[in-house]
């Protein structure tokens, strides 16, 4: 592991949605190139810790450094902005829009980006093909499998070269077998463009696919790698 | 598995599935109570409206009887000769501000004078009975000047019976001293008749064909929108419907049990419809008696729904209601683990679409040209083929939507993202928009029809009302220059110009050839003719009237002309008169009416002292803007000269009062049925959002803008109303020039009244997508992306 | 099924020493009442561990009844025994399959000793990844047969890892069982 600066950093998170507490002083760090698997029981706060790096959601207290700038200090658009430009994103399921080919889907980001039409759907090909679903670009989500669905939104995450990629449980609607061939092509894709992981699971079949993980228990992190 | 195979026991099973569906609907947790309540509302809407047209034929009857039966002067009642049941009744209408008072002077001859309907006892001389609405008047401030104007003292109080609304003003005022107009020749208007009843017979059969088409196009124009508008109530809150059923099926249901739980349900809503709408008609019906609507005021009583129209809504509604269910349920599969829409839907043909609308023209074209002249319009046909026509909307428009959507390209992605949702699902959206199309087409297809038909109302009245701003008509000649005088003393008068008119004929009984007599100062007389030097004793002749060869032929120096020249029906006065040798030329100029009138003017001093008799006069009276109420001030001194005078005030345009109310009434209407079908587009908005949390909070996540989404929620509304839009534009305008033709009008387009509509259509679209904007909001945030 | 090794056993013994001296007696009872519930120790098992423990400091005699025999002894445990079971403790097991019975040994004997066990379970799963990671790796870089070998391992690993999930949420319930 190289021994370079942190990309994005977490310090003492909380995070309450009403009265019931999600994050309780949680800390996190990734470094680019790294893998890190967020792991714990369900409720335990993963998902928002997720959130949170993301700037999907403003914590209630604590700090999210990524490189260098304060992401809690960014107004909500300069967070869109920032989450259209460096990160991705993987879901568990229902995130390909049904009414868009899945070239269209994997185009979306960037052009949302404003990159040219042409351009967006050259290069949703490009990674449609990497993640060996190229045969289905000009279908609708709704008529294909489940894995190859899944391998059209880890396209669609990639697509802008993002610096970090957010996946939250992305095989967990997959059967072993295709949930291992994502993960393959999804590390091996991150792995390639040197983009930092975040790999939340309960899976340890999946988290197998880390560099390390951190276990979030009743909404504080632990990282058992530096514990060791 | 089910309790007894027998037909009973399926019967009674069946019944227990409908059974189920109604107490889902009422008791089913809040969501399913708020779904039953929009139903409710929306169907009570409808019902509503249903109602209150099933009562207008009833009102409008009841009104039109009650009016036939106050009526005076009609061929039927009148009388020849003074007997013991005759009345002498004088009209003495007028206006007071903006309001129409229907007056009338009674004068028994016998001891069995004829009772005007809604009158116990005749009003004694000086006294008056009136109407709810005068005495209210009457006795308020406001109408201070109006009872100045009628010196009666109020004995009584006309019943329902003698008036057409509640919010009728009018009155019967004892009088002496009528006497039945002696001179009846032309440009006289008749005043005072003897009758011995009051009421016509009613015809039959001779209601002007136009007016039947009008009130039919009315109603279906109006009507079908508002069935739409049920249709769509009736699916409120479908999906989330349908997966409830889905839980049932994974208990054990199979799926005809769903389908009549749903129906169950529907038929609940539609029951609670039934409900609030005869609540909300009952609730209009008194508030009908209190207010007027343009004029027009209803007594509640009037408002009684035809018992067998009654019947049918109540039994129709819920039907359609089950109808509109099983139809809607036929592309979804509902499957124990979920509800599966029928994947791709056929593509949809245009063939049978196209027949709709083409046998609606079909059925209008044989009746084109009909006009009121020639007959009446078969009602079914015409009924039908309007119906047609814009049920052919209602076909067309999943068509069209279909075919335009596939055409359109991909541009921005919030373009991209709407369209894309309209292709992949457009019968939705071209559902929803149905209602807004139909109403839209009716509307502009009605306004059209209105305007063709009241074209003729509308037009540049020729007053000139920088030279006189009210016309007083007088029945006796004499009177003018003693009303002139009066009003010039007063404020309220610049200048009173007063004239007598009359006519004259070259042949004692039954002439050939009318000429106009003006009888006036030589003042007077330049009002209303160019004349050169003129002093008292002069005559003129008009000489450049166009078509007017009589006076050429007939108004000679020295020749003998009759004034109030008898004829077929009364001998008239027929006074000779020798013109003088002097007699002088004039040329014509248009009166302060815009009348340029022909024959011969007179100054007083040349007139025959028998002659006056056969004369009315005119007073052209120039107004003191800045006394306060200045016609009012008119109205009462010329109403003390002769209780008979009728003053009339100059407008620059004469603009049919039925015609603007009744266009401002369909407009108001289409607002309405547009806002309703407004409401039913934001509720399908709202739950196509929230069926789409997940989806929105993920495109969140990687970055997309609020604004993007916003964007394409406003595309997915806007295209398919456009569309509709354009189509209901076309179908309104044509079923507006087919109309017009089968009327014989000539078709014209107020493309104001098109870009109106069409206005208020985009605004309704504007609201929704701005009304579902905080929902849309609320649907991004990230809590849609939690798992379970 | 209970496959305690050896040298476990002895730092199972030198744990229970750590609540306070014993009789061998009372030893043998108290392994037998925990962890031994189908293979009850011999006497000669705690004998032998008994004197090797002795032997190298970890445990010392308090006091010794009149009569012969182990059982007569009441041994205590030293400071640097203390420190044995602590290092025990903290030290994750090389990961393999039947591993069970030594991790609940482990979680046991740190909630009657008032350690943290739930860090025992944190330290094992860090080392289980460990492993499942190599196997990965191996499975990408390996032909099928390599692969299908790693598999198997990699099940069995998981559900060790589940297991330690499942503990991990039970602690508390099995704490206060332990100390009732």
């Amino acid at each position: 592991m190289t021994a370079a600066e942190p990309l994005l950093t977490a310090d003492g998170l909380c995070k309450s949605y009403g009265s019931t507490p999600a994050l309780d002083g949680a800390d996190f760090s990734i470094r680019p190139g790294e893998v890190v698997a967020v792991m714990g029981p369900s409720g335990s706060g993963k998902s928002t810790l997720l959130h949170c790096l993301a700037g999907i959601v403003v914590p209630d207290a604590g700090t999210i450094t990524y490189r260098g700038d304060e992401l809690s200090a960014m107004n909500d658009a300069r967070r869109s902005a920032l989450r259209r430009s460096d990160f991705g994103f993987v879901f568990q399921f229902g995130q390909l829009v049904p009414e868009l080919t899945c070239a269209e889907n994997v185009a979306l980001p960037l052009r949302l980006g404003g990159t040219s039409r042409k351009e967006a759907a050259r290069a949703a090909l490009e990674w449609l093909r990497r993640l060996e679903v190229d045969d289905v670009a000009a279908q609708r989500p709704g008529a294909i499998s489940g894995g190859q669905g899944q391998r059209v939104a880890v396209a669609r995450a990639l697509v802008t070269a993002p610096r970090v990629l957010f996946a939250d449980e992305p095989t967990g609607a997959l059967d072993s077998l295709n949930g291992e061939r994502v993960m393959q092509l999804l590390t091996a894709a991150a792995r390639d463009t040197d983009a930092a992981v975040v790999l939340v699971t309960h899976e340890a079949r999946v988290a197998a696919y880390s560099d390390r993980e951190v276990v979030v228990r009743d909404g504080r992190a632990r990282d058992t790698a530096r514990a060791a | 598995m089910r309790p007894g195979d027998s037909p009973r026991g399926v019967r009674r099973s069946r019944i227990q599935d409908l059974a189920m569906g109604v107490r889902f609907a009422v008791t089913g947790g809040r969501e399913a109570w708020v779904r039953t309540l929009l139903t409710a509302v929306g169907v009570g809407l409808g019902v509503a409206l249903l109602l209150l047209t099933a009562a207008l034929p009833h009102a409008l009857t009841q009104r039109h009887d009650r009016e036939r039966a106050r009526n005076d002067m009609t061929y039927t009642s009148l009388a020849e000769h003074r007997a013991e049941d005759t009345l002498l009744i004088a009209t003495v209408d007028t206006t007071y501000r903006d309001q129409e008072v229907r007056g009338r002077l009674l004068q028994p001859e016998g001891r069995r004078p004829p009772l005007p309907p809604g009158v116990g006892r005749l009003p004694g001389r000086g006294t008056m009975v009136a109407s709810p609405a005068l005495r209210r008047l009457l006795a308020a401030p406001e109408g201070r000047l109006l009872s100045e104007r009628l010196p009666y003292r109020v004995t009584g109080t006309i019943g329902q019976d003698g008036l057409v609304g509640p919010d009728d003003l009018a009155y019967y005022a004892g009088t002496t001293g009528l006497a039945v107009s002696a001179g009846a020749g032309a440009g006289q208007t008749v005043r005072v008749e003897r009758i011995h009843a009051f009421g016509s017979v009613d015809q039959g059969g001779t209601t002007d064909p136009v007016l039947v088409l009008l009130v039919l196009i009315v109603f279906v124009a109006l009507l079908m929108p508002v069935g739409v508008f049920i249709a769509a109530a009736v699916r409120f809150g479908g999906d989330r419907r349908d997966r409830r059923l889905a839980a049932l099926r994974l208990l054990g249901a199979d799926a005809a049990t769903t389908r009549r739980v749903a129906a169950g349900e529907a038929l609940a809503g539609a029951l609670c419809g039934l409900a609030v709408g005869a609540v909300l008609f009952a609730a209009g019906r008194v508030l009908a008696g209190r207010i007027s609507f343009y004029r027009v005021s209803v007594f509640p009583d009037d408002l009684m729904p035809a018992p067998a129209l009654t019947a049918l809504v109540a039994v129709a509604v819920p039907a359609a209601s089950v109808a509109v269910t099983l139809l809607a349920l036929r592309g979804v599969v509902i499957e124990p683990l979920g509800v599966v829409r029928a994947t791709r839907p056929p593509r949809r043909r245009l063939w049978w679409r196209l027949l709709l609308p083409l046998g609606g023209i079909a059925l209008l074209y044989p009746m084109i040209g009909q006009g009121p002249d020639h007959g009446d319009f078969n009602q079914a046909l015409v009924v039908g083929g309007t119906v047609l026509l814009l049920m052919g909307v209602t076909a067309l428009l999943p068509w069209i939507v279909e075919a335009a959507v596939a055409r359109l390209g991909t541009g921005a992605p919030s373009w991209q993202l709407a369209v894309r949702r309209l292709q992949l699902n457009s019968g939705t959206a071209a559902r929803t928009v149905n209602g807004i199309a139909v109403a839209v087409a009716g509307a502009i297809a009605l306004h059209m029809l209105f305007a063709g038909v009241d074209g003729s109302y509308t037009r540049s009245s020729g007053n000139d009302l920088s030279r006189a701003q009210m016309e007083v008509y007088l029945p006796a000649a004499d009177s003018p220059a003693e009303a002139a005088r009066r009003l010039t003393a007063g404020d309220a008068a610049a200048r009173a110009t007063p004239l007598s008119v009359g006519v004259l004929g070259e042949r004692a009984r039954e002439p050939r050839r009318f000429l106009e007599l003006t009888v006036g100062t030589c003042d007077a007389l330049r009002e209303v003719a160019r004349v050169p030097a003129c002093r008292d004793g002069d005559v003129f002749a008009v000489q450049d009237r166009s078509y007017d060869d009589d006076t050429l032929r007939t108004a000679k120096p020295g020749r003998v002309v009759y004034v109030d020249p008898g004829s077929a029906g009364s001998a008239g006065l027929a006074v000779a008169w020798r013109l003088p040798s002097g007699l002088k030329k004039a040329h014509t100029r248009a009166d302060p009416s815009g009348y340029a009138r022909g024959g011969v003017l007179v100054t007083p001093a040349a007139l025959p002292a028998a002659a006056a008799r056969a004369l009315t006069g005119r007073v052209y009276v120039s107004l003191d803007r800045s006394v306060p109420d200045a016609p009012e001030i008119v109205r009462n001194t010329v109403a003390a000269v002769d209780p008979l005078a009728d003053a009339r005030e100059y407008v620059t345009h004469t603009e049919s009062a039925r015609y603007s109310s009744v266009r401002t009434g369909v407009f108001v209407g289409s607002c309405c049925v547009l806002l309703l079908i407004g409401a039913s587009l934001l509720v399908s908005q709202l739950e196509q959002l929230r069926e789409r949390r997940k989806l929105l909070s993920t495109l969140v996540a990687f970055g997309t803008r609020r604004s993007t989404l916003s964007l394409s929620v406003l595309w997915q509304t806007a295209l398919p109303v456009g569309l509709g839009l354009g189509l209901a534009c076309v179908v309104g305008l044509t079923l507006g020039a087919v109309l017009l033709r089968m009327v014989g009008a000539t078709v014209t387009v107020d493309w104001a009244d098109v870009a109106a509509m069409t206005g208020v259509s985009a605004a309704v679209v504007l609201l929704v997508t701005a009304l579902s904007l905080p929902a849309l909001v609320r649907m991004m945030r990230p809590e849609g992306l939690r798992t379970e | 099924m209970c496959i305690l090794t050896r040298m476990s056993i002895g730092h199972t013994l030198l744990g229970l020493l750590e609540s306070g001296p014993r009789h061998g007696y009372d030893l043998k009872r108290a392994f037998d009442e925990r962890f031994g519930h189908d293979r009850p120790l011999h006497y000669g098992q705690v004998y032998s561990t008994m004197s090797r423990l002795l032997k190298h400091g970890l445990v010392e005699v308090e006091a010794i009844e009149p009569g012969e025999g182990p059982e007569r002894k009441r041994y205590a445990i030293t400071e640097a025994g203390v420190t044995d079971v602590a290092r025990w403790l903290a030290t994750p097991e090389k990961p393999e399959p039947y591993l069970q019975s030594t991790l609940y040994t482990k979680v046991v004997l740190a909630l009657l000793t008032r350690r943290d066990a739930a860090d025992i379970l944190d330290v094992q799963r860090a080392e289980h990844l460990r492993l499942m990671r190599d196997l990965t790796e191996r499975k990408r870089t390996g032909d099928l047969a390599d692969q299908l070998i790693c598999d198997h391992a990699l099940f069995h690993l998981e559900a060790d890892l589940r297991w330690l999930e499942l503990t991990a949420a039970r602690l508390d319930r099995l704490a206060r069982e332990v100390s009732a």
